[in-house]
Formats: C-alpha cells, structure tokens, sequence
C-alpha cells in the first residue's frame, strides 16, 4: 500500500495551482453535475472538507441533498461508468494522501479503489453478487490488489469473516448472500471492504436497512476496526444518532450544498444554521424528556434542477425575513467561520443566529 | 365530520366512550404454511403471530414496536382483518369480527382503517387524487353532505394539502405529500380505528415530524384511536400512550409509555432501547449502557422452546428454555413475559443457575449495565420486602396478604423467599451494587449461589 501511494504521488501531479495539501483526505471545491433532459442537475455544487486519518466524518442530509454523490465523486464512480451517452460533469478536486484523483489516470485510480480507499454500501443484498459465494467475491477482491495465490486469499477471506464477527467462518465462506441474514451481509460487506486495510473508507448508509439491534452491532464494529486500523472513516446517513455515536466532524448537507461542518460537539450543541436546527428540532429523542410537538421544518426538499434563488433554504427557513433587504432571496450565502474549524452558510449575522438558537430554538429541543 | 349514520346501523350503534375497549384480541395466531413437493404438502409453518393478547381502549394510541420478522405488520393486518387469523379472536367494539367474510366485514371496514407504509406503492398511479380519495364513499355507498368532492376537497385541507390538486396524479406529490393522501383516504368515512403500519420510516427526518405531528393533532380533533407500527423506537414513544414490544410472534411487554421507558421490565425491551442511538456526540462510544445482543433473531418457523428470547438473553435459566413465561401484570399498567424481569422482584427465584447461552451474552453487556440490573432489581425486592412487613404487623401472622406489587407471586415459594429473609434481602442493593463487579474475578462460574442471593448477581459475579 505504501509502495502504491508513494508511486501515487508522482502520477496525480496536480494540475490546477494548488499545491498538495497536507490532510489526508481533501476535498476542494467539488462539483458533480448531470445533464438532463429536464436540465442540468447540481447534485453536488462546490463542496470542500478535509479528513485526517482515524477520523471520522459524518455526511448529514436528507435525501438528494448530494451525500451519496459526492462519495461515489470520491471513488471515482461517476466516470467510470463510459456507457451512458452522458456523463456526469465532475470539477474540483479530491486529493488522497498526495494524490490529485480527478485529474489522475483512469487506471491508477482504479489501483487505489479498493485497496486505498472502499465504500461500504447501503443496501448490502445488492451490492453482493447472487451467484458467487461470500468467500468467493472476497477473494477476488483481495487478489485484484495482491499477487497471491486462491488459497491464502482465501485463508484471509477466512479471517476477516471471522474480524467482523461472523459465526463458524471457514463454513460460512462458502455460503451465498441469499444464506445469510440482512446484518450478517452487512458484515460481508464490511470484510470485503477491509479485506486490503484501506485507508480511507466510504459508509453510505451502512445500517439504514437494518434493526436497531444489528445496527449497535454494526457501529460497534466499524468504531472497533477503525481504531484497529487506524483508517479514516467517512460516514453518510440521514440519522443524527448514528453521526453522534461516530463522527468526529460533521458536515450539513442542503441542496447539494454544505450548510454547516465542524466538529461534531460544536455542531450538536451550537448549531448555527437554520436547517440543522430543523433536523435536530425533527427527531424525538429518547434521552431526553418527552417532547410536547416536535418542530419540523415546513415544506419539502427543493428540486436539485431548479434551486430557489439564494440561500437555498429559504423557502422552508423561518428567519428568512430576518437578514435586511431580501438579501436571503438574492444572494447565495459562503460558509463563513462562526468559531474555531466550524463554518455556517446563512445570511443572519452571528449575534442573531445565537440568541435565536439560545433564545427560542434549544429550550424547546 | 359529517357523514350520515349508516343506514343498516345493526352493529355499529354507539361510539365506544374514551377509555373503553374497542379492539380486544385475544390467543390470536397466524401461521403461514410451508408447503413443500409435488402435492404441496405443508412440511411447516412460520409462526408469524404465535398468540399474543392485548386491548385498544377508545382514543388511545397502542404502539407496537419490534425487529423485522417479529410479526407486527402481520399483527396490524389481522386486526384489520385482512389476513385470516389462525387461531384466536379479534372483538371490535364487543363484537367478534374473527372470521367475518368480506361481506360481513364490509360495514365494518369504515370503521377500521389503515395507513400503508410505503406512499409510492399505496397509492393507484393511474388514479386522480380525488380519486383515490373518494373511493371509499363509493365502495361504502356514503353521499356525504355537499357532494363528494367537496368533501374530498375538505379532507385535502385537513391532511395539509392543498384543495385544489383535486386532479392531480400520485407521481406529482413528493413521499410526504403522499403520506398524507393515504391518512386522508383513510380519515374519509370517520373511522374510529386507524392502524398505520410504519407510517414515517419511508419519509424523511424532517418530512417524519410533520407527519407525526399530522397524526397527533387529527387524533386531539377527531378522537381516533390509533395502532402504530413502527421500528422506530424514538417515534414511537413520542406518538403513542401504551407500547407493546414483539419479539417472534409474541409480545414480551405491554406497558404505558412512561413506565416502559423509565424501567422497562423485559430483558430484551432493555436491549432494544439502549441499542438506539443517541444524538449526543457527549455520550458516543458510551459503551457501558449498550446492551448488545448476540447473534440474529431465530427463525420463526422453529421458534426457541420456552422463552423465546432465551437463546439471546443474558438472564435466561433452565426454567426459560422449558417454560414460556405468561403475560402477566407485573405493576399496574406493565404486562411482562419473563422469569427474570429486570426492575422488578424475580418471577423464578428458585432457578439461579445460569444457561451457557447467557453467559454468552452476558460478556457482550458491560459490567455496569449488568450491576445496575441487580442493583435495581434488589432494590425493588427490598421495597416489596418492606411492604411484605408492613403487611405482616398489620394483619396475623397466619394470613399474610401479598402486596399488590407482589400480586403476580402466586406460588408458595415465591412468597417464602420474600418474606422468610427480610436482613439479607433488604441488604442486597448494597452488595450487589458495589461488591459484584469487583468480587468478579475470584468466584467460580458454576458455583451454586445462595437461595437468598437474587437471581441477577450471578451474571455480574460471572464476568
């Protein structure tokens, strides 16, 4: 791995005017578009955020707010797929450990998927191949990457089954996905994506289609495998509690758009965005006394092909009218630092945004 | 709401009051054959719903929670009568609807309804929403007051919807949009049941809390009693007034809301609240109050013997893989099945020696979880213990009246050990909350305990 990082370094030669970051895992600037029929789709519009290693990332947003895109954006698998008569129209860039991803051969990107960096995915019955066993998808995974032979693939299969606490592991690696139970695929899914010991690897959704018994297991062992592996972990999920229970940092996403990022302490307790107040307003909560009402946020996700001018939460914020002179209907708020590695995007100034947070938004949480 | 009082009118006469029974099931089962072979032979059967018994009093709302598999869609449908119950019986306001055929349950179905989970697969794509909507006028035969679509146009507005999308497709609203056309088709005919079967786990967060706070405000308007189904413990607990937790075809504890999330009683009721997440980042990797479980839910077509949890809990005895606990009333307003309920006096007392299974399981809770168990539980023997002697002064020794948390305690042994040891017991709380975890190492696993030592020190002295 580290032969293949070094010798990255020299292939991904940035070509912007960047210099190479110093994170190991940065994201400049991001910008995923599909052209269609209907127009072009924003899925991700100039996203940025870096990632250490053993750190954890949480990727919050509802559905089409972008998350999944712009793992896949890192992966690469968005310009993998020539077959379509349209591309997706990807800018930015995406820096691992040296190595400038968009901009680097097809081919070497294709060395790292999977060995450097791995995704975990949500849906773990279609992402595992029906008609190959589990021990066979994870030796093929393992030998793409390493020049062994089927046997000790095999032996390693063996043993990451039993790492992500499988049962009886040299019989269970020759069952099919459809023989095991929807949290045991979800751990086969999760040896297969540690099987090389990537460095960085993508969870998008990892327990969304499981019990909330399997899903304690689930975290419980990807918190487990990062500490041993020491990886850099970024995790997509439209539940807060899951991002409480993992992440360092957290990054808001609306409309394709990061709302707010910092770390995670910051933005559970000081949140200074509207929209994550809605979300933390939108979720009963079992640690805490029973809520009256909960306070959802008004109206629906906004179409990613025609964004509200502006700020893009505006239709659904209700402090819109609170900057002066429509500025909310006009102008697309930046990220600004509102404290120390913690960014907001929204118009009202800072001094609004914490007595209204204190004020009228946490006593009612 | 005003529609016209059915004509027939012959069962359905008067409105249950608030707080009365209007939905009783009892010993109700469904079993789904297996068939197998040339002749289809049934070679089995998954054991969907494996008697379970409970009420809906009127203007309530019951939430059923549990894993996926446990029975509690399946459950929802039979008492909405949509799937033939094996076994059992379901009463509707007194009358019992178990094996009524479509016709004899067509007056009955305006009054029993029911919120689909999924909005997109729910809804007939080829149909208007007013469609959609009025469809039940037509299949009841209702005229309401003011022709259908103005009525249908009302509902609209009472849902969140705007009127005027009358014409409008399913494929033109958004998940929760649709959401709210389904709970609107099945608010028309003024049901006075409504069973929603995961109403908001295919909506988004933000989505799910305005359909949640739809449900609790038409319910304060229109005084329906809701059944819940969901997963979703957290959601749960904010709609609903009593919970019942299923686990493989039973329920293993119906209790009010309050009770069951401050001192939930059942082992795996435990498990599964603390398995939620929080969101806390200030208590993440918070460990020691994660009960983690192990293995998967065993197949419902050859349940676990006895306590069906057994195989999973880290309490289960000898008594729990040959006996299946009853339902019982544990505290007013807690039914528990189980010997060994957590928060409370011991149901099996006598049977302390642990199964391997669960000492199994037992490594996967933390120590801490596993004294506070035995710190509570003999904290509530000593207070029955007290009131046990309060009892005793108060009437002959001869006649000792069980007290009314001890109600549950029928054998005569039971009631031995809560009264012969009053010193021991009353001092338990300290000992096992401070000494097991530290006296863990020392003890022997096997060693036979003490018969005045409550059940729950063992699993903490075995770690």
């Amino acid at each position: 791995m580290t032969e293949l990082s070094k010798s990255g370094a020299a292939v991904g030669e940035p070509t912007g005017t960047s210099p190479a970051p110093k994170a190991f895992l940065e994201v400049r600037d991001l910008k995923v578009h599909f052209p269609t029929d209907d127009g072009l789709v924003k899925s991700v519009d100039g996203l940025t955020f870096q990632l250490e290693k053993g750190k954890t990332l949480g990727i919050v947003g509802e559905s089409g707010s972008g998350k999944s895109v712009t793992s896949l954006g890192i992966m690469g698998l968005h310009t993998a797929g020539q077959y379509g008569k349209r591309k997706a129209q990807i800018s930015g860039e995406i820096w691992l450990d040296g190595t400038e991803l968009l901009s680097a051969d097809p081919d070497h990107v294709r060395k790292l998927r999977g060995r450097n960096m791995a995704m975990i995915f949500q849906d773990p019955l279609s992402a595992l191949h029906p008609y190959y066993t589990i021990g066979q998808q994870i030796v093929e995974a393992y030998r793409i990457h390493h020049d062994v032979d089927k046997k000790t693939a095999k032996r390693r299969a063996v043993e990451m089954l039993d790492r992500v606490g499988i049962p009886q592991p040299d019989k269970r690696v020759d069952s099919y996905p459809h023989e095991f139970s929807g949290g045991m695929r979800q751990r086969a899914m999760i040896a297969m994506s540690l099987v090389n010991n990537p460095e960085l690897l993508i969870a998008d959704e990892p327990t969304t289609a499981l019990d909330v018994t399997v899903q304690a297991q689930i975290l419980d062992l990807i918190r487990d495998l990062q500490k041993e592996f020491g990886s850099a972990v970024i995790i997509i999920t439209h539940d807060l509690g899951v991002v409480a229970e993992l992440a360092d940092d957290l990054l808001v996403m609306y409309g394709g758009r990061c709302v707010e990022r910092g770390p995670a302490e910051k933005v559970f307790y000081e949140p200074r965005h509207p929209y994550t107040w809605g979300l933390l307003g939108s979720m009963p909560r079992l640690d805490r006394d029973q809520q009256e009402r909960l306070i959802p946020v008004k109206g629906s996700p906004p179409s990613l092909i025609n964004l509200p001018s502006g700020c893009a939460f505006n239709p659904r914020c209700p402090y819109a009218d609170v900057p002066k002179d429509d500025v909310t209907r006009t102008v697309r708020p930046e990220l600004t630092e509102v404290g120390g590695r913690h960014w907001a995007a929204c118009h009202m100034s800072q001094e609004q945004r914490e007595r209204i947070w204190t004020e009228e938004i946490a006593p009612k949480l | 709401m005003t529609i016209p009082a059915q004509s027939s009118g012959a069962t359905l006469t008067k409105d249950a009051a608030p707080g009365e029974t209007l939905l009783k099931v009892t010993g109700l089962q469904k079993h789904f054959p297996i068939k197998k072979g040339l002749l289809q032979r049934q070679v089995g059967a998954v054991r969907a719903v494996d008697g379970i018994d409970f009420e809906v009093r009127s203007g309530e709302t019951l939430g059923v929670v549990g894993e996926s598999g446990c029975g509690k869609s399946t459950m929802g449908r039979l008492i909405t009568r949509l799937l033939e119950p094996t076994a059992g019986k379901v009463e509707f306001e007194g009358k019992d609807i178990t094996h009524l055929g479509v016709g004899g349950m067509r007056p009955l179905r305006r009054d029993v309804q029911m919120i689909f989970q999924d909005p997109y697969s729910s809804l007939n794509p080829r149909h208007t929403i007013g469609t959609i909507v009025s469809a039940p006028f037509k299949l009841q035969g209702v005229e309401p007051e003011g022709g259908v679509k103005k009525e249908v146009q009302r509902l609209l507005s009472v849902v969140g919807l705007n009127p005027e999308h009358y014409n409008r497709y399913p494929h033109e609203f958004s998940g929760g949009q649709r959401q709210r056309i389904g709970i609107a088709r099945a608010l028309a005919l003024n049901p006075k049941l409504v069973v929603a079967d995961e109403p908001v786990s295919a909506l988004d967060v933000s989505i799910q809390a305005q359909v949640v706070n739809l449900l609790d405000d038409l319910q304060t308007e229109l005084g329906l009693t809701y059944v819940i189904i969901a997963h979703d413990l957290s959601v749960v607990r904010h709609v609903s007034d009593r919970i019942a937790v299923m686990y493989l075809g039973k329920i293993m504890e119906l209790a009010d809301r309050d009770l069951l999330y401050k001192t939930p009683m059942h082992p795996y009721t435990k498990a599964l609240m603390s398995a939620v997440p929080i969101p806390d980042p200030a208590r993440r990797g918070a460990k020691s109050e994660r009960i983690l479980l192990k293995g998967d839910v065993p197949s419902p077509i050859a349940p676990p013997s006895g306590c069906r949890f057994h195989t999973r809990c880290w309490k289960a005895t000898q008594i729990c893989t040959t006996t299946e606990p009853p339902l019982k009333e544990l505290r007013p307003g807690q039914q528990v099945a189980c010997h060994h309920p957590e928060n409370f006096e011991d149901q099996a007392p006598q049977d302390v020696v642990l199964l391997t299974a669960a000492k199994e399981a037992a490594e996967l809770v933390s120590e801490d979880a596993l004294a506070e168990s035995a710190a509570t539980s003999a904290a509530v023997a000593a207070e029955v213990e007290a009131i046990a002697e309060a009892n005793d002064e108060m009437t002959a020794p001869s006649t000792v009246a069980a007290p009314d948390e001890a109600t549950a305690a029928s054998t005569d042994d039971v009631t031995a050990t809560s009264t012969d040891e009053p010193g021991e017991e009353a001092a338990a709380p300290a000992t096992s909350s401070t000494d097991a975890p530290a006296t863990s190492k020392t003890d022997t696993p096997e060693a036979p305990v003490a018969p005045e030592v409550t059940d729950e020190e063992p699993p903490a002295k075995e770690k």
